[in-house]
């Protein structure tokens, strides 16, 4: 009784987990139940029940309602796909001048716009293209292919590699300064020798585009939310989902809005890379102290001037790491959009992974990585560049960087020209090492890949087998064996433990979504996959971290690896594993384990970090040794922040266990590729994406209603 | 007095919805409770004062008490909820923007208690800031901001970021910058209770050194009554929004006019504040001693003289014509017994 009172919350933790077995014990498995593999719900069969709805047909197998809800929600992919159909071909119809055909044509709407943007993007993707690449789109564009036709010469040749290399050099040279321009310049060197140059240029030209649109928008969206409580209010939701919405997902929807190539990659790109630059320009400007806009007042700014040069200014830490994000999606969608036709490395790195050949592989994701740092570190150095007013420099010095560019842009030309005579009748290094033609240690990864293979085969085989069979199938049998009622009972009982009323109906209500959806089987394999790695991805990054920590240059380090590989794409994270555990579930589970535990570690060494000095000093005065400092004092402050690394962690997980499908899982990611190639996939996979961001944030929800509570009552904020 | 150059005239500054109805309801008389009760909060009450061109105005209260928010109003940072402010004989509440940002372009300088320096720019260029705004051009509005960083010297500093400096260094930009447009009204918000008490002193004196050469008009913000006492022409303590009493720091000392009031000066040492004039004998010119000191003289000063004579100290005015006399005794008076009053 005692202890009741002492720890109430833990006895109603008890009760509920009571309550959610004897569920499970009490309701059986229905005798007809089985996983359904393959695509098999959507294969008539007489044993499936039918219902109408909206005029939609929805097939799908009857169980107990405590075992299984009906899919009462089953019409909702049909019907978003019909609905964005409609809108697109039907909506809407208006008269449009038609350019080529000189009459006005009848069209819809959203059609319309959505051409019109599709048009406009390919010409920004090609403008830069051609300016590295060469080529004639551009000037085409501005007349005509009969004018073209007439002047040939007028082709853009493109940038020998060399003077964009220099280019690339002197730039993070005047930014930065020496390490960072040998850095650049080693990348450039580094890209041409291997022949990556073409995938390279094409990739960066998607990304050029790309990322400053996407920071615009998310800051101009930002500022906008900033400024009226209304907008702020109709865009968070928005941002809420889609900040746990896998990438993947949108792109189905992205591809009937306006089809395949670069330009509806780019376009899919803003979407998923806005939000997190608006929830960060908002979190930047909310965090700016009163008195500093009252100084900019008192400064006499118009509201133009305080914006831009108060505000965002001293906002910048948190834009900042906003335009590191943007950076950081647009990479990763450079390789996933690549499933829609965006060209580049991500092309060539799915081929190979498709191939299994793993070298071609690494050596697209290496590029992909050091582009990937090389503009992360440049962006960084030119929000923190510096004025110099009392230099009093010569012409000279104030223009030495044009200068040097400009000269090497006449010894690049120079060069390739001679390499037209060194290089005759084959390819000219000098001006552009074709695809393929460089160095490529493919062959050697491979042959590596091969030995690995052929000497650590048993102890692999050996692993996988165990990891698959004794821990993997049970956990996974485990999962499927919730009864719906059970799970429900569960997430909502945790939501009310946590968060009273209010989360309970959060909770309730995203977990009813997925639970009506026709997918329940599926996320609960989705869940199993993120469980399984969530759990040990905080196991090493709580360790890690902590050990890291008890020094302050080994977390200093730790911290600038995690930024690192924060920076790769994710789907570079599959390379290695594939090339080890080749196509299985413990290959996609490792990814997920290495993608998921950077956020661990960051949040265990920042939030330990993050507790005050004099705690650390009255600790010690107390005559607490070191581990008694960490237990006691330091894990439960630090613990909050820990927690939202868990959030963080989930999120990574569920992010990498959904790009796994492309080895081959079962879970709502197969769907999702699935739809990528079905025609009416578009209501699928926004479907999907959905129920994925709902798992996401079931946690997100509970996890920081727990943590607001707990830093309440600890006092930190 | 020479000229005015802000006036209040009952001044409110009510926060919370309805205010401004509230306040017509209630025909200027305003109780904070009933306010409180109907969810708003009052944070100036009936504020009416001028201030003439070159003097300062302290205004001293603890947190809470509204000074703050009095200052945002004639800045006009806040709209006032009801009340007249002229700043040169111009409605401040009737100002459009534009006109607004040319007033603070042109006429006020602020300095602000947490610095509120903008921490992407080094020394000089937080200096120019306000330059640049208003479209100087760089040249002309660095080698400005450069002639302010000599004025605080802080010569030497001019290209570090506020992040490299001390708390007073800092202030000396704040300081600095408020000044760089040449205003000629000055808004000081508690600039220095952020700082240590040596540092304090030090910038109190350096203060008091720039108004000397600057003679700015200002409006002074404080928590400190020792620093209200030092600094001050005149002093309004504000209380719950009201301003309880607005007159010289002698006359707050000697006269409190409400018990709030008395409550500072009970510990203020009067031989630091009061002047020979505040306590002198007007009427009795006669037999008095060698010794003649002169009305402007802090009773601390020239104590140690008086009290070593025996017969009436003639006290001197600027023209060296006898004015008044001091009993020694009356200095002894003040400075124990003055006490006994209240206590």
């Amino acid at each position: 009784m005692e202890y009741l009172k002492k720890y109430p919350k833990l006895f109603q933790w008890l009760f509920l987990l009571i309550v959610f077995f004897a569920l499970c014990f009490a309701i059986d498995v229905p005798e007809t139940y089985k996983f359904i593999r393959g695509q098999a719900e959507f294969v008539k069969d007489p044993n499936q029940s039918v219902y109408f709805f909206l005029g939609k047909e929805v097939r799908y197998y009857a169980f107990d309602v405590f075992w299984r809800l009906p899919p009462l929600l089953g019409w909702l992919p049909i019907w978003i796909n019909d609905s964005l159909f409609f809108l697109m071909n039907e909506w809407m119809p208006m008269e449009f001048w038609n350019e080529d055909t000189q009459e006005f044509k009848t069209r819809p709407l959203l059609l319309e716009v959505s051409r019109n943007l599709t048009s406009f993007m390919t010409f920004l993707i090609e403008l830069i293209r051609e300016i590295l690449l060469g080529g004639l789109e551009t000037i085409v564009a501005f007349t005509s292919w009969d004018f073209i036709d007439a002047y040939p010469w007028l082709e853009l040749p493109g940038l020998p590699w060399t003077i964009v290399a220099a280019g690339a050099a002197i730039l993070s040279y005047k930014l930065s300064g020496k390490g960072l321009a040998l850095f650049a310049g080693l990348t450039m060197i580094y890209i041409s020798i291997f022949g990556q140059w073409k995938p390279s240029m094409q990739t960066l030209s998607f990304i050029l585009v790309a990322a400053p649109l996407s920071f615009i928008f998310g800051l101009g969206l930002g500022i906008a939310a900033y400024k009226s409580k209304r907008i702020e209010k109709a865009l968070y939701p928005i941002l809420l989902v889609m900040q746990t919405m896998p990438q993947y997902a949108v792109l189905v929807p992205a591809l009937v809005l306006f089809g395949v190539g670069d330009h509806a990659a780019v376009i899919i790109t803003m979407v998923v890379a806005v939000p997190p630059m608006i929830l960060l320009t908002i979190l930047g400007l909310r965090a700016i102290p009163p008195e500093v806009i009252e100084a900019g007042r008192m400064s006499g700014c118009t509201n133009w001037q305080l914006m831009f040069k108060v505000l965002i200014p001293t906002a910048r830490r948190d834009i900042l790491i906003g335009v590191n994000q943007v950076i950081m999606v647009c990479f990763s969608m450079a390789v996933i959009s690549a499933f829609i036709g965006a060209k580049g490395l991500g092309f060539n790195l799915l081929l190979a992974l498709n191939q299994l050949n793993i070298g071609l592989a690494l050596e697209a994701g290496l590029c992909i990585s050091l582009i990937a740092i090389l503009l992360d570190k440049m962006s960084l150095a030119w929000a923190n560049q510096q004025q110099d007013y009392f230099g009093n420099l010569s012409f000279f010095q104030r223009n030495k960087n044009v200068i040097f560019f400009a000269a090497s842009f006449v010894i690049g030309i120079i060069l390739a020209y001679v390499g037209t005579f060194i290089f005759k009748g084959s390819f000219n290094y000098l001006f552009e090492i074709p695809h393929n033609k460089g160095i490529s240690t493919a062959d050697f990864w491979n042959k590596g890949v091969d030995w690995i293979f052929d000497t650590f085969f048993v102890y692999i085989k050996a692993f996988n087998t165990w990891l698959i069979q004794d821990v993997l199938q049970p956990m996974r049998a485990l999962y499927l064996r919730m009864p719906a009622v059970a799970t429900l009972v569960l997430a909502v009982g945790a939501g009310y433990l946590i968060g009273g009323i209010r989360s309970a109906l959060v909770v309730a209500a995203l977990t009813l979504f997925i639970a009506l959806s026709p997918w329940w089987d599926r996320a609960l394999v989705t869940l199993y996959m993120a469980t399984f790695g969530v759990v040990i991805s905080c196991l090493i990054g709580f360790t890690v971290g902590t050990i890291c920590f008890q020094n302050k240059k080994s977390a200093a380090f730790m911290l600038g690896v995690c930024d690192i590989f924060q920076t790769f794409p994710s789907f570079v994270y599959l390379i290695p594993v594939m090339m080890l555990f080749g196509i299985t579930d413990t290959s996609v589970l490792i990814a997920v384990i290495v993608y998921a535990t950077i956020p661990a570690t960051r949040y265990t060494i920042e939030g330990l970090r993050s507790v005050p000095v004099g705690l650390h000093e009255a600790a010690t005065m107390s005559g607490v040794n070191k581990f008694q400092r960490l237990t006691k004092i330091e894990f439960p402050l630090a613990f909050p922040h820990m927690m939202l690394g868990l959030n963080q962690t989930i999120v990574f997980a569920l992010f990498m266990v959904i790009i796994g499908a492309f080895i081959g899982t079962e879970d709502l990611g197969q769907y999702i590729l699935k739809a990528l190639s079905d025609k009416n996939g578009a209501g699928i996979g926004l479907t999907l994406g959905i129920c994925v961001a709902f798992i996401g944030l079931i946690f997100d929800n509970l996890i920081r209603t727990w943590v607001g509570k707990r830093k309440k009552h600890l006092g930190i904020d | 007095m020479s000229e005015t150059v802000i006036k209040c005239e009952s001044v409110y500054k009510i926060f919370g919805e309805n205010a401004k109805k509230m306040l017509e309801e209630s025909n200027g008389n305003v109780d904070a409770k009933t306010f409180q009760e109907r969810g708003c909060i009052v944070g100036v009450n009936n504020a009416s004062f001028e201030v003439a061109k070159g003097e300062m105005l302290v205004v001293m209260g603890l947190s809470g008490s509204g000074k703050s928010t009095l200052l945002r109003c004639i800045s006009r940072l806040t709209d006032a909820t009801g009340g007249k402010i002229f700043i040169e004989g111009q409605d401040l509440l009737e100002l459009n923007n534009k006109e607004l940002i040319e007033l603070r372009r042109n006429k006020m300088g602020m300095v602000f208690q947490s610095f509120a320096l903008l921490p992407h720019k080094t020394v000089v260029e937080n200096i120019a800031f306000p330059l640049q705004i208003k479209g100087t051009n760089t040249e002309e509005s660095i080698s400005r901001a450069m002639e302010m960083v000599k004025l605080v010297g802080l010569d030497g500093r001019e290209n570090y970021f506020p992040r490299e400096l001390s708390g007073g260094q800092q202030q000396r930009v704040g300081i600095a910058r408020s000044l760089a447009v040449e205003p000629d009204i000055w808004f000081l918000d508690e600039p220095f209770s952020a700082l240590d008490p040596l540092i304090r002193k030090e910038m109190q004196d350096e203060f008091l050194r720039l108004q000397e050469k600057l003679q700015k008009t200002i409006m002074f913000i404080t928590h400190d009554f020792d620093e209200a006492l030092k600094l001050a022409d005149r002093i309004a303590i504000m209380k719950d929004g009201i301003i309880e009493q607005l007159d010289t720091p002698a006359n707050i000392v000697l006269n409190p006019a409400t018990e709030y009031v008395r409550k500072f000066t009970e510990e203020v040492p009067r031989e630091k504040v009061l002047i020979i004039e505040d306590v002198m004998d007007a009427s009795s010119k006669d037999n008095l001693g060698d010794l003649k000191v002169s009305k402007d003289e802090i009773i601390e000063n020239v104590a140690e003289k008086i009290l070593t004579q025996e017969k009436l100290v003639g006290v001197v005015d600027s023209n060296n014509n006898i004015v008044g006399s001091i009993k020694p005794s009356k200095i002894i008076d003040t400075v124990f017994g003055g006490r006994k009053n209240g206590s």
